[in-house]
This record gives structure tokens, C-alpha cells and sequence, in this order.
């Protein structure tokens, strides 16, 4: 894996829940414009991960850089506007919005300021946003659930609703957790067919967590491996496939080393 | 106009404006029982500028309501520091400050209340409100609306979608007390007297059903709420003395029935939303399966 031009590094990256080390030392690094996954066994520290870069969470140590700028310190709510967006492993749409609405949430970082705050999107018919938002729905084949209270609509529409919000912010790095989870085939294809849309061009960086491996070896062109908050391994779908370090992660260990991973459980 | 119609109605209105003061606090997630004490600074402020410097009710009430609104504006910062039901009980207090305040102002009467002397009357009442209701649907028109809402809905998201969770908590509150406060002048002028007692516990309270009972996910909520729950205490005026005890029976039959008000979002998008969604429709592209 070559290393140059990355959009989203992490450094020595630290982070402890009470004497829970849920991330150790962690670096790693997104190239600009690769679709990377972020796999490992549950409990591995992916979603905190997540967490950090959004700063849902501060880091107890090490940086974090987003094409070059160091973010570690930046307030949550202003690091969409430095182009980081996610969506949630547990949908997280505003319940009591319509679709429409829910999507026009995503520009609000693209909004700032009384002007923004005070655009009449509810109320000019063909308000530029409003529009904005409606075509973004059209090209997700989402648009006649236009005005439907989002709590209603089934699981896999609202998960491809939550990515549609996720792109109105125009993010340079988009971070997805389990996009695929709880899908059947036929959405999964459905989520697969937007993300590459919608990524095509090499606009936006993907950083993808999943636990379906199809759905990553057809999507990714990198994947990192965690396991208990480390990096155990970098590179293609194929080369990750084929690591022994991996097989074990994931199959369990045959007789190696079990020691070395039962300290890291207990550190 | 009768009397008593007049009497009615003007409370409507007022009820009405309150509500809204009660409606932008708690479309954000927060419940201000500290209300009755921004409608008694409206109050009194009103009836202070009116009464001292004679400025006409037109002029008072607003700069009333800028009062409230500013007086807001300053606790928010500590208050909003509290959440759920810490947040109402730090509000409750801020309601019987404000009380203890002006029962201790001897400039404005003190315990011995308030005369007004100018006075309004139901028509500039009622425009006052109808300007209220009709400022608060176009605020919640623009993309306010849409992040007091998300706010309201999950504050974790919204913060992570750019959404300055708290200034829109300050916001909503600071406007709904300036709301509370133009209805504490309009009352002022319209009754000539006012007295600290007034603006109790009670009264915030009464506001907070108003809008939890109406609905709090839309505008028009608060607006039905208030109107149902001042006009049916008259409607129910023939069983004389039973008459609290069924308005207190209706309100618990609709907190049972419909527990997220009279009016839901998802229902008015469904009622407005019928035409012109298959009007949408009818220009599209075919759905791809997924």
C-alpha cells in the first residue's frame, strides 16, 4: 500500500474507557479518493474509532489530521465543516422530521450564520436548497418518500436516507458504520449501486466499518484490520483475505501466541 | 359584543400567545415552567413604561417583550446548564425569583399589585396574537424549524451534523420568553391591574399543557391546544361547579388518546401532503427496486 497523499491520518492514537484501552497507539492513514474499510471482531474498537475522528469522543493521546490540518482539538460540531461526515451504526434520522427535512439537515453546516439559518426552506416553493435536497433524493431512487415521517419508513430506506443526509454536507471524508447491517441482498445492491454514484469521480474518500465481507471486497480497494483497539494488519481485500493473522482474529487461534492476545484483553 | 364574549376572547388570544412562548422551548426538548415569570416581566415592564414614561401600548408591549426576551437571554447561560427534569425544576425557580422580585418592588406596588392605565381592547389583542402565531409559522419555516426539530429529536446527531445544539436551545428559550413576555403585556393592559400572585406556578403550568395537549411537533399545535383548553372550560360552563373536574377528566382522556398531542407532524404531512406528493410522483423516474 502505498502511502502517498493521505486525507485522514491517525496518530499514535489513544483513547481509554476507565482502564478499558479501547484504542492503543493506533495509527493509520485513508488515501485520498480509496474506498477503505475498517474491519475487525466485535469489540475491536471501530466504531470508537469513528467516534475520535468525529469527535464524539476527545483522544487521550496522538493526533488526528485531516489533509494535513491537525482537527484533534476541534469542537464536534465543527468538523463536518472541515468535510467529515458519518452516518450511525444505529440509524440516527430525526424521528419527527420528514425525509426531506431529515436530508436539509445535512446542509446545515453548508448554512452557518443568521442568513443560512433563516433560509425560508419550508416556505418558497422552489427554494435552491430545498431543490437541492430533492434532487439528491431523485438520484437516490428515494424521492417518493419525499414527505414521509422517516420513523415509519422501513429499515433499509431510512439507512440509505441517513447516507443521502451524509452527502449534503459535500464531505471530503465520509464515514460509514455497517452501511450494509441489518439489509437484505437486494438492498445491500441498492446501498452498493448510491455509494458508487455517489462516490464516482473520487470526490469523496470512503472509510467503510462492515462486517460483510462481499459487500467490502466489492466496494474497497483498502482495508485496515483492528483487533482490541491495534492495527493487526493492512492492505487489499485479496492480501487481507489470504493474512494468517487475520484468519485467526477472526476464526481463532489454533495454538500461536494465544498469551500475546489474552494480555492485550487484559490491559 | 357582550361582555362575557369579549372577556372569552381576549383571554383566547392571550392564552395563545403564551402558548407559543411555551411552543419554542419545548420544540427544542426543554420544558420552561419558569414562563408565568417572563409573562410578569412582559407585564410589568409594559405597564411601568406605559404608566412612567407614557409610551402608547403599541410601543410598551414589544419593548416588554424585548425585556423578557433579554432577561432570558442572561440566565439561559446557567439555567440551560441543567437537563430534563433538573431543567424544569431550575426553571420553577427561576418563575418564583422573578415572583418574589416584584411582590418586593415597592415601584411597582409590590404585594399590592399594579394599576394600568392604558388600556387595550380585543382587536389589537387579537392582531397582536394573530402577528405571534404568524411570526413563529415562518420562523418555523426556514431551516430554524428543521434544526430546533433535530435538536429536539437527537442532540448527539444534530451536533454532529453542525448544528450548534446549544445556541438553539438559547434561542428557542429566549425567544419563547420574549412570546411569554408580550403576553404578560398584552394582559396587563387589557385587565388595568396586575399583582404578582397572577403569574404563579399554576399558570406556567397551564401554558405547558396548552402545548404538550395541542402538540408540540407542528406550529398549529399550541394554537389548538390553547383554543380547546380556554374554550372548553366555558363550553363546560352549564355543569356549574363540575366543571374543573371534567375539564381535568378531558385532559387526561387526551394525554391517553393522542399522547403526542392533538396535532403530530406526520398527520398535517399527511393531510397537506396528498395532492402534491402524487402531483411529485407523476414527474419521476421509476423506482428502482431495493
Amino acid at each position: 500500500m502505498s502511502a502517498t497523499d493521505p486525507i485522514l491520518r491517525l496518530e499514535s492514537v489513544s483513547k481509554h474507557f476507565g482502564g478499558l484501552r479501547v484504542i492503543e497507539d493506533l495509527t493509520l492513514a485513508v488515501r485520498r479518493g480509496v474506498r477503505t474499510a475498517l474491519i475487525g471482531p466485535n469489540g475491536a474498537g471501530k466504531t470508537t474509532v469513528f467516534n475520535l475522528i468525529t469527535g464524539v469522543f476527545p483522544v487521550d493521546a496522538g493526533r488526528i489530521l485531516l489533509d494535513g490540518i491537525d482537527i484533534t482539538d476541534t469542537p464536534s460540531r465543527l468538523r463536518i465543516g472541515h468535510g467529515i461526515a458519518r452516518s450511525f451504526q444505529n440509524i440516527r434520522l430525526m424521528p419527527h422530521l420528514s425525509t426531506l427535512e431529515n436530508v436539509m439537515v445535512g446542509q446545515h453546516c453548508r448554512n452557518r450564520g443568521m442568513r443560512g439559518v433563516l433560509q425560508p426552506v419550508n416556505l418558497v416553493p422552489r427554494n435552491r436548497w430545498r431543490e437541492a435536497a430533492r434532487a439528491a433524493l431523485a438520484d437516490a431512487a428515494l424521492i417518493q418518500y419525499e414527505r414521509s415521517t422517516v420513523g415509519n419508513l422501513p429499515y433499509g430506506v431510512q439507512k440509505r436516507i441517513e447516507l443521502v443526509r451524509a452527502l449534503m454536507a459535500q464531505p471530503r471524508v465520509l464515514l460509514l458504520d455497517e452501511p450494509a447491517a441489518g439489509l437484505n441482498p437486494a438492498e445491500t445492491e441498492a446501498l452498493q449501486a448510491q455509494l458508487e454514484t455517489s462516490c464516482a469521480g473520487g470526490g469523496v474518500t470512503v472509510l467503510v466499518v462492515e462486517h460483510d465481507m462481499h459487500f467490502v471486497g466489492a466496494l474497497c480497494e483498502d482495508v485496515i484490520v483492528l483487533d482490541f483497539g491495534r492495527k493487526i494488519a493492512e492492505g487489499s481485500p485479496e492480501d487481507i483475505r489470504h493474512n494468517p493473522l487475520v484468519q485467526e482474529t477472526y476464526l481463532g487461534a489454533p495454538a500461536a501466541e494465544p498469551m500475546e492476545r489474552q494480555n492485550a484483553r487484559g490491559a | 359584543m357582550s361582555g362575557y364574549l369579549e372577556g372569552v376572547l381576549v383571554l383566547l388570544a392571550v392564552n395563545v400567545v403564551f402558548a407559543y412562548g411555551g411552543f419554542l422551548p419545548l420544540a427544542a426538548g426543554q420544558l420552561n415552567l419558569g414562563l408565568a415569570g417572563f409573562a410578569a416581566i412582559g407585564a410589568y415592564a409594559s405597564a411601568y413604561l406605559s404608566n412612567v414614561f407614557k409610551l402608547a401600548p403599541l410601543l410598551a408591549i414589544p419593548l416588554a417583550g424585548i425585556v423578557a426576551g433579554a432577561v432570558a437571554l442572561v440566565v439561559a447561560v446557567p439555567v440551560l446548564r441543567t437537563r430534563g427534569i433538573y431543567l424544569a425544576l431550575a426553571t420553577f425557580a427561576l418563575g418564583q425569583i422573578v415572583q418574589a422580585i416584584i411582590l418586593n418592588l415597592e415601584v411597582v406596588g409590590g404585594a399590592a399589585g399594579y394599576p394600568v392605565a392604558a388600556f387595550i381592547r380585543l382587536p389589537t389583542i387579537a392582531a397582536t396574537a394573530a402577528i405571534v402565531v404568524v411570526l413563529v409559522w415562518l420562523l418555523f419555516a426556514t431551516r430554524f424549524g428543521i434544526a430546533v426539530t433535530a435538536v429536539h429529536d437527537d442532540e448527539g446527531a444534530a451536533d454532529l451534523m453542525g448544528i450548534d445544539v446549544r445556541g438553539f436551545q438559547i434561542a428557542a428559550f429566549a425567544l419563547g420568553s420574549a412570546i411569554a413576555g408580550v403576553g404578560g403585556g398584552l394582559y396587563a393592559h387589557h385587565f388595568s391591574f396586575i399583582e404578582a400572585q397572577y403569574f404563579n406556578i399554576s399558570l406556567s403550568i397551564t401554558i405547558v399543557l396548552y402545548v404538550l395537549l395541542g402538540g408540540t411537533q407542528t406550529v398549529i399545535g399550541p394554537l389548538l391546544g390553547a383554543a380547546v383548553f380556554t374554550l372548553l372550560p366555558e363550553l363546560l360552563r352549564a355543569s356549574a361547579n363540575l366543571r374543573y373536574v371534567a375539564f381535568a377528566a378531558a385532559v387526561i382522556v387526551i394525554m391517553a388518546l393522542r399522547p403526542e398531542g392533538l396535532v403530530t407532524a406526520g398527520q398535517l404531512r399527511r393531510l397537506l401532503g396528498f395532492t402534491r406528493a402524487e402531483h411529485a410522483a407523476a414527474g419521476l423516474p421509476t423506482e428502482r427496486t431495493g
